[in-house]
């Protein structure tokens, strides 16, 4: 039975810290430390002297963790580095999810593996949510420049709103523009010209 | 024209401009180029990121690709410096505790005089810490550079903490850090944030300090020469755009948009007039050569200089000198600078390596295809670095 892997999380944002333990706690018995702050990273991670560190690859706080791997003497003994070289579609499949590894030199990928497939897994449903949302609010600006356009039209030409609605969308299929780029044209114009 | 996508990634700052003005300008669709260009979150996620092949080509500190040569951290690969991006550009800032304490014993001395002030902070007696934005930069080197040659205890007394650029105003504010050295706009924005001031530019440490480079990978540069011949000369020109003053405010303009540095165009225009801004309350101060583009063939990268580069790490590192310097000068690739850029009329230095240091005043030399007029390029403490002799 081999001793337990420590490892530290650095992630601000508290809820995807507490996926990320789920996640990797399921992978196996393992000493699992956050850390929300990024002031001090070097000091903490010199302290926990963590097997594996996890860091969001958009989190600029990075380079700090980056630059501990030149900590005492580089070429003879790397106290960590990324993700082991032996397996390269590891790293990059990590680098894609958005998940940057550091992993204690020595230590056998086997045990390192499941683990960063877990955490890659939890990055990839981060950033599918993040773009589900980045999704959600577009549309909700998307309806409201439509109905600002629409109010525009009910106005100036008298029209009910079913049919404000549809001269925009038949101006949009006639133009092969998007209904939304049609709407801020109309909704710019109209500023313009008040 | 159909014009081929190229994947190019950078980090905000003033120095990415002319991978933006390539694309924004047009000039790399005129090399029948279509820039992708992506901006990154620090340094080592661009260097991974080119690594590992989802960008071509990146906006780097100079002295990454030399300590990849060197062995020294990420995934072990070659990449090469294609032509030199800018000169000059960074300068360094202190807390207003330490400039408080630096004047209450002398008056500041002035943003271009290394040696006072190298003088007045190793005068302190006691270790200083200070923010650069990577370990691997010329930040670093520079740093170090200044400080030992002022008669700080070096590496004892130089606490170096590795901070992302855009956080740094706030590292100072904090007290985190005594000091920086950072390039624009993230210098002028501490002083704008009031956090600290800026005590030196760093050309006067070294007068012309190679400091960004146009990255790739070797092994792509080997297989795509005709793409690497056409990103080079797109980037070249939009170096000579840049340099016409006349173009300037359009330059401060297009940087500014959000999806590039999303600062003030007017902060930005600080480094490229090389009108700085040294704290809140002072006038502006002229900086020769604050941040160079293209003259005195600013974009040619000498193997002198990344010999420089490879010499003061295998120092840091305690890697053999002469074997660093020799390894260093193979990732300036001056081979295909003017191959690429000789048919576009570009001015090219007889030699492609000469003695770092050496000239006090603007000196004529041999070139081909028109008259070169290289320097000032000397260091701080008047030393020659003679790549022949790397010590």
């Amino acid at each position: 039975m081999p001793a337990k892997l420590t490892i530290l999380v650095v992630e601000p944002d508290k809820n995807r810290a507490d996926a990320i333990i789920d996640s990797l706690s399921e992978t196996g018995d393992h000493h699992i430390r956050v850390l929300s702050e990024s002031t001090g990273l070097a000091r903490s991670v010199a302290e926990l002297n963590p097997d594996l560190v996890l860091v969001d690859v958009a989190n600029p706080s990075r380079d700090a963790i980056d630059a501990l791997t030149l900590a005492s003497s580089p070429l003879e003994r790397p106290v960590a580095m990324f993700v082991d070289r032996s397996d390269d579609s590891l790293t990059k499949a990590a680098i894609e999810a958005g998940v940057s590894a550091y992993v204690v030199d020595g230590m056998h990928p086997d045990r390192v593996k499941p683990v960063l497939d877990a955490a890659i897994a939890r990055f990839h449903m981060f950033a599918r949510m993040r773009n589900e949302l980045a999704a959600t609010k577009r549309a909700l600006e998307e309806r409201k420049i439509i109905d600002r356009a629409k109010g525009i039209l009910m106005r100036a030409r008298g029209l009910p709103e079913e049919e404000a609605y549809a001269l925009i969308r038949k101006t949009a299929m006639s133009q092969g523009k998007k209904i939304a780029d049609v709407a801020q044209a109309l909704v710019t114009a109209s500023e313009l010209l008040s | 024209m159909r014009t081929l996508p190229l994947s190019v990634g950078f980090m905000p700052l003033v120095d990415a401009a002319p991978l933006i003005v390539a694309h924004e300008l047009g000039f790399a669709e005129e090399e029948g180029l279509a820039l992708h260009l992506q901006s990154a979150p620090s340094w080592s996620t661009l260097r991974d990121r080119l690594v590992l092949g989802h960008i071509e080509a990146a906006h780097m500190l100079a002295p990454v690709p030399v300590a990849m040569a060197l062995g020294l951290g990420g995934v072990p690969t070659k990449l090469d410096a294609l032509c030199v991006l800018s000169v000059n550009g960074n300068s360094i800032g202190v807390s207003n505790a330490l400039a408080a304490e630096l004047s209450a014993k002398h008056p500041l001395p002035d943003f271009l005089d290394a040696a006072q002030a190298g003088q007045a902070l190793a005068n302190l007696g006691r270790t200083l810490r200070v923010g650069v934005p990577f370990p691997f930069s010329m930040h670093a080197e520079l740093l170090h550079y200044w400080l030992a040659s002022s008669g700080l205890n070096t590496p004892e007394a130089l606490d170096m903490r590795i901070i992302p650029p855009p956080l740094m105003a706030q590292a100072i504010a904090a007290d985190e850090i005594d000091a920086f050295c950072v390039g624009e706009p993230w210098g002028s924005i501490t002083v704008e944030q009031g956090g600290g001031r800026l005590l030196l530019a760093g050309a006067a440490i070294w007068n012309f300090t190679p400091e960004k480079v146009l990255a790739v990978r070797r092994d792509w540069a080997q297989a795509e020469d005709d793409l690497t011949g056409r990103l080079m000369r797109a980037v070249w020109k939009a170096g000579r755009w840049l340099a016409d003053p006349a173009k300037r405010s359009t330059a401060s303009d297009i940087l500014a948009w959000p999806e590039y540095l999303d600062v003030s165009a007017e902060i930005l225009d600080r480094a490229l007039s090389g009108q700085m801004l040294t704290h809140q309350s002072a006038a502006n101060h002229s900086v020769p050569r604050m941040l160079e583009f293209f003259d005195s063939a600013a974009t040619f990268p000498w193997k002198s200089q990344a010999a420089w580069i490879g010499t003061r790490m295998a120092a840091r590192f305690g890697l053999d000198r002469a074997q660093s310097a020799a390894t260093a000068a193979t990732v300036f690739r001056s081979d295909l600078y003017r191959r690429h850029l000789a048919p576009l009329g570009a001015t090219l230095p007889a030699a492609s390596e000469k003695c770092e240091g050496a000239l006090a005043h603007p000196t004529a030399m041999k070139a081909t295809n028109g008259p070169l007029t290289l320097g000032p390029d000397r260091f701080f403490d008047g030393r020659i670095f003679d790549p022949a002799q790397p010590e």
